[in-house]
């Protein structure tokens, strides 16, 4: 395992990855914006995983992991992990994460950790519209769901048209 | 015909299934029930129907980024989904590509048409999904490819479109540099307004660039600065603040307009992480401004009287910057401070271990080390090891400058060493070298710290201290003159369990055993030769039987035989040194030195535990040890051979031998107690190259063999431990002579040269005395208070440091340390930037400065503009004169604004500048006249109350601005 990748800061990426993990230590979602392999990947992930859901409650929420800066807030049971590089701005980093929360609550209609686990990739097209390239890029949270919506139903329409079955129907009954 | 592909599709498992199937299972099964799915999986991808292939992409990610399941097999399957027509497959591959492609993926070169073909499509959303895409996975052909497309869509009518495209330009940037050619400009532009989502996204591109290479972005400094008064979003203000942080140390005449604005931000916002920001710029960048610094140290106390373990972390911290040079917002908190550090959190407990060392001073340090060090005996191992290595490093500070008492420092390294979950050996280690061979006085003391560590059998069994032990030994060879009873230390060495160590530390031991058997032997002579010339033999004989019957034990049986030797004193009582008893009182035998009494069986004794230990070890594999082993053992045996038989030699025979005896350890004795002096690191440096000297030669296959042979990290000395420094030492000017060899007289001329020459870096050659050990050890039982709560403690201690601010009246006063001035001085660490920043930053000058040049020949300029500025700066020298004249003319009306204002718009002054400029700067001044105008226009608009003429001191007079923009 090459670690020293990980510690060459040569990507320009603000945050490097977003994660979300269960109490448990499942992850519920994750998003890689500085290039990780796979094995790196679940790699990192044992090892916030086994830190930051073991943080008592009154403990501060940035952790120092690897030269790097985690910033966790727990929803319920699930902890969002940001990690970015250290000297960022911490509360910068839970205000994007409080903001993510937010549209994802006003997305699924009071969320809960089943909705991300059944839509997991509708998180990942909801955080899209939030960060690009690991920058924050729309800090408007209703043009966010008003963009994800447009992006449903084209997907629906799509599905329609693309449906086998609606398509021989017409045929059918000719 | 379709039916095969329909049956798939009306029978495939969906997303769901899968999440649930996966859900359902034990921990046991999963594995199993996973690996079946990914064979059905990659059955169904090969179907030639688009939606099963992409619902069966859709199930792989899922288990990709969840699972981390390898997918990099199904590349081109979703290659083949983004070139559906179906919106719904297309944002399924999209999704499976950015989570999965890397640049190493073989077939990433192929998605460059359809990437190309999402960017030009009409459908808004297939663009922004090629856009996110891009951003994630852009690699150099990708970006080279798409340059020209992202930078049409730069200028898109969706704000969404534009915004993401913005995002973008950073990773084409970073991979792709010559794209700043194309898109520079238009993200600039993109700065104008002051709210829009535009504006956030392009402060944050600009932000992560300032960060690598803040000097290209200098130039905009105006447009940042008009952000930072009009933007109301907190996220924008951050990232702008976080550029000025970049920016100031570059230019200092931003710190005076910058100040007031953040102090606004600061007052009235009430986002705590805008507030956080601002403290953090203002103690980074404004340590000057005492009016600014005294508001950001109001809001840290904010901070530190929340309950949110956050804003109190992040509070300790900003104190912790401002703390080296505003000690003051440290000693304000002081309570908050010292209550933190019991608390719950680790992060939290470290940053006031910071801020408390940060307060010690040379008043309260061996209170604050005392109760630390107590405080670190009941906390965990990791946070103990933190503790002492902070105590460590704020003590050594610029050559132990805290420091006064040295002897209470050398004994609180020994008694650190002790704490069951020390870890800091090689700290320890240095530093006991280190002050050995720089403070003199404290060299006794220092003895007796690494006797007792050396005698400790405990200590050897941890191997985090055999660093520590490996100086301890050092000491005691090198100072064993200082030492109470040298035989103990021999013994120490010598023992047993000394089998644990490392190779490379047991022959330090060895090497310091054999020094003090020379020490041992070459006092023995000297005191023989007093006594021959005072004494007559006869008499000598008898007073030696009379003492010899007062030994006891085996010694008893050579007394006898103990030959002409008799310590001057010896008609008073003495202690005979004991070889067998090692627990022998220390504290109540006289020194060694003072007692001079070595008898020639304790001597023969010494030699044979030497023979004894060291024999076996001639065989062993190490080569160090079985070299020195060696070397020793010959000594021994040439030696030996004159003292163990003295019975059957004859008297006249015996004296003629020992003669010999005695000239050879005289010889390595000479050799051992040259001192070793501090040497700087920039010592060889300074020796003249002697002309007959070749070094050009290539010399290659030497390096094969230096290869592995590492220079000492760069400290304040080049001898940073005692086997090192040796060798170190020995390389340059051959100052000692291990083997017994008399030093070549042409090396000593030299060393005398050389000492003539750095006088200043030698220690003095005389000896010292002993001084007397007259104030109490800092451990003193009966001094210490109960130490059972450390924060009642420790509050204590803060009262302390607040009310004792003079000078406490020391009982000696601080001993001499050598320092070294040339050699403290770290090397310059050349960091060589990466080539791709260099393309990067590159690229923006020539677009800076050719936009410039542009405006310039606009102007029918005939000078050229597009060289560099330190050129301009270097050829227009009457314009900067101007430049500067203007400045510090600028200096008195430094409070009055309106002065200045008339200053700048007076025609007179306004007109005489010009004229002085006129030459070549000419199309330069109209330039920055005309936008500063419209700049100063544009605030007064904005901002009634901000300083009509804010940016114009900031940027037109600034000689490293191109005009363009201001």
């Amino acid at each position: 395992m090459v670690w020293s990748d990980l510690l060459i800061k040569e990507h320009i990426v603000p945050i490097h990855f977003v994660l979300l993990v269960s109490r448990q230590g499942k992850v519920r979602l994750a998003k890689w914006y500085s290039p990780y392999t796979l094995r790196e990947r679940s790699k990192v992930i044992r090892e916030l995983s086994g830190i930051i859901p073991n943080r008592g409650p009154k403990l501060c929420n940035f952790v120092e992991w690897r030269g790097f800066r985690a910033v966790y807030r727990r929803y319920a049971g699930l902890y969002f992990c940001m990690c970015v590089d250290e000297g960022d701005n911490e509360l910068e980093l839970l205000d994007i994460i409080h903001h993510f929360v937010e549209i994802l609550d006003r997305y699924f209609g009071s969320v809960c950790e089943l909705d991300l686990i059944f839509n997991f990739h509708k998180a990942y097209y909801i955080l899209d519209e939030i960060l690009i390239a690991g920058e924050v890029q729309e800090s408007n949270k209703r043009s966010v769901i008003r963009l994800v919506r447009a992006h449903d139903s084209l997907v629906e329409t799509a599905k329609e048209q693309a449906n086998p079955l609606s398509n021989m129907l017409p045929q059918a009954t000719i | 015909m379709a039916s095969p592909s329909l049956m798939e599709t009306l029978f495939q498992r969906g997303l769901d299934d899968i999440i649930k199937g996966v859900r359902h299972q034990q921990s046991s099964t999963e594995s199993i029930f996973i690996s079946r799915v990914i064979e059905e999986i990659r059955r169904e991808i090969k179907s030639t129907d688009l939606q099963t292939k992409s619902t069966a992409l859709q199930k792989l990610t899922y288990l990709n980024s969840i699972h981390f399941i390898d997918m990099s097999w199904a590349s081109f399957h979703a290659i083949e989904c983004i070139s559906s027509p179906a919106f719904s497959h297309k944002k399924i591959g999209y999704l499976a590509i950015s989570q999965s492609f890397s640049e190493s993926t073989p077939v990433i070169l192929l998605i460059s048409n359809q990437l190309r073909k999402d960017l030009k499509s009409g459908n808004e959303f297939e663009v922004s999904l090629a856009l996110d895409c891009l951003s994630r996975i852009g690699t150099v052909d990708l970006c080279r490819d798409l340059a020209s497309e992202v930078f049409i869509l730069m200028s898109s009518s969706k704000v969404f479109i534009r915004k993401k495209a913005i995002g973008v330009v950073l990773r084409l940037f970073e991979k792709y540099p010559d794209a700043v050619r194309v898109c520079f400009k238009k993200l600039v532009e993109s700065l104008e307004g002051s709210d829009s989502p535009i504006v956030s996204a392009v402060v944050g591109v600009f932000c992560e660039l300032s960060a690598k290479d803040p000097r290209s972005y200098l130039p905009l400094a105006p447009e940042f600065y008009r952000i930072l008064v009009d933007s109301k979003n907190n996220w924008v203000l951050i990232k702008v603040l976080k550029i000025f942080v970049k920016l100031a140390p570059l230019e200092p005449r931003l710190a005076k307009r910058l100040v007031e604005p953040i102090c606004d931000h600061m007052r009235k916002t009430g986002a705590k992480s805008l507030v956080f920001e601002c403290i953090r710029t203002v103690v980074t960048s404004f340590t000057e401004y005492e009016s600014a610094m005294k508001l950001a140290a109001a809001k840290i106390r904010e901070f530190l009287m929340e309950d949110d373990p956050n804003l109190k972390y992040l509070g300790l911290h900003a104190i912790s910057i401002m703390a080296p040079k505003h000690l003051w917002a440290v000693l304000e908190n002081k309570d908050v401070v010292i209550q933190s550090l019991s608390d719950e959190d680790p992060n939290i407990k470290l940053e006031s271990l910071r801020l408390v060392m940060a307060m010690a001073s040379e008043s309260n340090l061996m209170e604050t080390c005392r109760v630390l060090v107590n405080y670190a005996l009941k906390s965990d191992p990791d946070f103990c090891n933190e503790i002492l290595g902070s105590i460590l490093s704020t003590c050594c500070q610029n050559v132990y400058e805290v420091i006064i008492d040295f002897d209470w420092y050398v004994s609180l390294l020994g008694e650190m060493s002790r704490i069951p979950n020390c870890k800091k050996g090689e700290e320890i280690e240095n530093q006991l070298i280190d002050i050995g061979m720089r403070v003199k006085d404290v060299r006794p003391e220092l003895v007796r710290i690494a006797r007792d560590l050396l005698i400790d059998p405990a200590l050897l069994g941890n191997p985090f201290l055999h660093r520590l032990l490996s100086a301890a030994a050092w000491v005691c060879g090198e100072y064993v003159e200082f030492s109470r009873n040298p035989v103990e230390l021999m013994e120490a060495l010598l023992q047993p369990r000394t089998s644990l160590l490392p190779s490379s530390i047991r022959t330090v031991y060895m090497q310091s055993a054999f020094k003090i058997l020379i020490f041992c032997m070459h006092s023995y002579f000297l005191q023989k030769e007093d006594m021959t010339s005072e004494v007559s033999d006869l008499a000598s004989k008898r007073e030696c039987s009379e003492s010899s019957d007062l030994a006891t034990g085996k010694a008893l049986v050579q007394s006898d035989q103990d030959e002409g030797f008799n310590p001057r004193e010896s008609n008073q009582s003495f202690e005979y040194p004991s070889v067998v008893d090692t627990g022998d009182g220390q504290s109540s035998t006289p020194t060694f030195m003072e007692k001079k009494s070595l008898m020639h069986e304790s001597i023969v004794n010494l030699l044979n535990l030497m023979e004894l230990v060291l024999s076996p070890l001639s065989g062993s594999l190490d080569v160090e040890i079985q070299e020195r082993a060696c070397n020793v053992l010959g000594f021994i045996e040439l030696v030996q051979q004159e003292f163990s038989n003295p019975l059957i030699q004859k008297e006249a025979n015996l004296d003629r031998e020992e003669v010999i005896a005695s000239r050879v350890v005289e010889w390595v004795h000479d050799g051992f107690t040259e001192e070793l002096g501090p040497v700087s690191v920039t010592a060889q440096d300074r020796v003249p190259i002697p002309d007959e000297l070749v070094l050009k030669e290539n010399l290659t296959d030497l390096e094969a063999i230096c290869g592995g042979v590492e220079l000492p990290a760069p400290g304040s000395f080049s001898l940073t431990s005692p086997y090192y420094g040796e060798s170190a030492v020995f390389s340059v000017s051959n100052l000692q002579a291990e083997e017994d060899s008399e030093p070549s007289t042409e090396s000593t001329s030299l060393l005398t040269e050389h000492r003539k020459r750095h006088e200043l870096y030698y220690l003095p050659s005389e000896k010292n005395k002993i001084p007397a050990n007259d104030y109490p050890p800092a451990n003193d039982p009966s001094s210490s208070i109960n130490t059972n709560d450390a924060t009642e403690d420790l509050v204590k201690l803060a009262d302390q440091s607040l009310v004792s601010k003079r000078k406490p009246n020391h009982a000696k006063p601080r001993p001499v340390v050598v320092k070294l001035e040339e050699g403290e001085a770290a090397p310059v660490v050349s960091k060589k930037p990466e080539l791709k920043d260099d393309l990067l930053s590159g690229a923006i000058h020539d677009i800076l400065l050719g936009n410039e040049a542009k405006a310039a020949s606009s102007q029918s300029n005939p000078f050229d503009k597009s060289s560099s500025k330190r050129k301009g700066k270097a050829k227009h020298v009457d314009l900067l004169d101007s430049k500067e004249n203007l400045a510090v003319g600028e200096q008195p009306n430094h409070e009055n604004p309106s002065s200045r204002r008339s200053k700048h718009r007076g025609d007179g002054k306004q007109k005489s500048k010009k004229s002085k400029g006129k030459k070549n700067g000419d199309g330069r001044e109209d330039d920055g006249e005309k936008e500063s105008q419209k700049i100063r226009d544009h605030h007064g608009r904005h901002k009634s109350r901000q300083r009509a003429d804010a940016p114009i001191n900031v940027v037109p007079q600034t000689p490293d601005i191109p005009d363009y923009l201001l």
